[in-house]
């Protein structure tokens, strides 16, 4: 019963999150302070994980090729697929759910125990619309973004890891990644992207604007954010896989 | 003036507060008093609509709140101003922005009339040159007065003041309760407090309202509830050893 009131009481936050919101000037700079503070200040960390998620992945491949009929450039061919399908747009929201959801949450729980929230509701203002809707655009706008750095950059890792390791030229590995090549797969990973950021922004907004009590419930909020967001990130991505290969 | 009449509030089947009826004045400090877990935050929280009442109407001057649809509370409560117990300040704004922040939400000024509205409140709450201060950086009693220059920033005809000084040093209580009763008559506004600070129910309380376990226990101003015989208020008032030991 407890998850049918969780899942109503969300739906009922998103129409509150969607209804006018009192001023587009607001609502624009701070969409453009969220892409900022939820985007930029992420791409260090995700840049580290692509470069070195890319290196692994290239040098399992090659690892893994024992038959002398498997071409070489199969390492570039599998990073580039590994890497665009899977492991940036999932693995680095997954990570993203555990940075930004966790900042959203503990951000809004804190304003809600400090009745921060209780103010904007008193002045008139459309709390959820104020506080949840910036962050939602922002990171649907800025997670592709991140995530296709990420692919560039897990490729580029791909490369440095089977070029000084000896595995394959740079030609054979450049020549696997411009293999088969199919741009639909690219528009695939940035769309379900876009919906892991969905999924990230607004359960976490769901988990902080909903917190009751003290600093621990605020911990606690932040855990659920990351937890809920994640095991939703992984259902979606097998539905709209499912559903769009 | 604001009218409350025969409002109750439960949660999850408990009487929080139980048919109470009350009139609060313009222009006059306005108390509400009772021991912790009376039920007067509820119904504070009901009278600015944070709380849906379950039964009984509340009215601005005649206008009733309690019936108002959704949009008309949003532009309703443009005449509201309300001090919370911790201040409520916006932790990533600075005083500025914080005093401001009505002023951004609701009127088309621009930044240097705005500016302007806010250094008056500022320099009102005697807080001039704090404007790039951040929460953080402030006292508590700092905090207050921007707070309060927050809530009458759009020169709200309602002034709602939940535990205003709790927390504060007596020096700095007194600081906050002459402020908040400076400003009720110098703009004739309708001004609540909720308290249970009794330096300031002998000096502020115009007409205090006592809630004992939900209900409306007794009415009147300070002259009258150092005098009442009422048990419960005199278990109240008198708790302060001080206070025991003057009345006798």
């Amino acid at each position: 019963m407890r998850m049918f009131f969780n899942i109503g009481r969300y739906f009922l936050l998103l129409v509150q999150v969607f209804s006018k919101t009192e001023k587009r000037s607001v609502l624009y700079r701070q969409i453009l302070a969220e892409i900022e503070y939820l985007g930029i200040n992420s791409l260090g960390i995700v840049a580290i994980i692509s470069v070195f998620m890319g290196a692994v992945v290239a040098i399992q491949t090659a690892y893994n090729i024992d038959s002398p009929l498997v071409p070489l450039y199969t390492v570039g061919f599998t990073t580039r697929q590994s890497i665009v399908l899977e492991f940036s747009p999932t693995i680095i929201s997954l990570i993203l759910a555990g940075i930004v959801g966790s900042r959203i949450s503990s951000e809004i729980g804190t304003m809600r125990v400090t009745e921060q929230i209780d103010a904007l509701e008193v002045m008139g203002i459309n709390a959820p619309g104020y506080l949840i809707l910036p962050k939602i655009i922002a990171c649907v706008f800025i997670n592709p973004v991140l995530i296709a750095i990420s692919m560039f950059l897990g490729l580029i890792g791909g490369l440095l890891a089977a070029v000084l390791g000896n595995v394959v030229t740079v030609e054979t590995y450049v020549y696997g990644i411009q293999s088969w090549f199919v741009p639909f797969e690219v528009i695939y990973a940035l769309f379900k992207t876009a919906v892991f950021a969905f999924i990230i922004t607004s359960v976490s907004g769901y988990h902080g604007y909903f917190t009751k009590g003290g600093a621990l419930e605020v911990g606690r909020s932040s855990t659920k954010a990351v937890v809920y967001s994640s095991i939703l990130i992984i259902l979606f991505n097998l539905i709209i896989t499912k559903l769009l290969l | 003036m604001i009218e409350v009449r025969n409002i109750s509030k439960s949660f999850k089947g408990v009487k929080v507060i139980e048919n109470i009826s009350v009139c609060f004045e313009k222009g006059i400090t306005n108390l509400i008093i009772g021991q912790s877990g009376s039920g007067k935050t509820v119904l504070m929280k009901c009278l600015v609509g944070l709380f849906e009442v379950d039964s009984g109407q509340i009215f601005f001057d005649e206008r009733n709140f309690s019936e108002m649809s959704f949009k008309k509370r949003k532009v309703f409560r443009k005449e509201m101003g309300m001090l919370f117990q911790g201040s409520a300040l916006f932790d990533s704004m600075n005083v500025e922005r914080n005093v401001m922040f009505p002023l951004t939400m609701f009127t088309n000024q621009n930044f240097e009339e705005k500016l302007e509205r806010v250094n008056f409140c500022l320099n009102r709450v005697n807080l001039p040159n704090s404007n790039k201060l951040f929460p953080s950086e402030l006292s508590g009693g700092m905090k207050k007065r921007v707070a309060i220059a927050r809530a009458i920033a759009m020169n709200p005809k309602y002034l709602f003041c939940d535990e205003p000084n709790s927390g504060l040093d007596p020096k700095t209580a007194i600081v906050i309760d002459n402020l908040i009763t400076e400003i009720t008559e110098e703009y004739e506004m309708t001004t609540i407090i909720n308290t249970h600070d009794m330096n300031s129910v002998i000096k502020h309380g115009d007409k205090i309202a006592f809630i004992y376990e939900g209900k409306l226990w007794w009415e009147g101003n300070k002259d009258e509830i150092l005098h009442t015989e009422n048990k419960e208020i005199n278990d109240f008032v008198y708790a302060n050893e001080t206070l025991k030991h003057l009345r006798k």
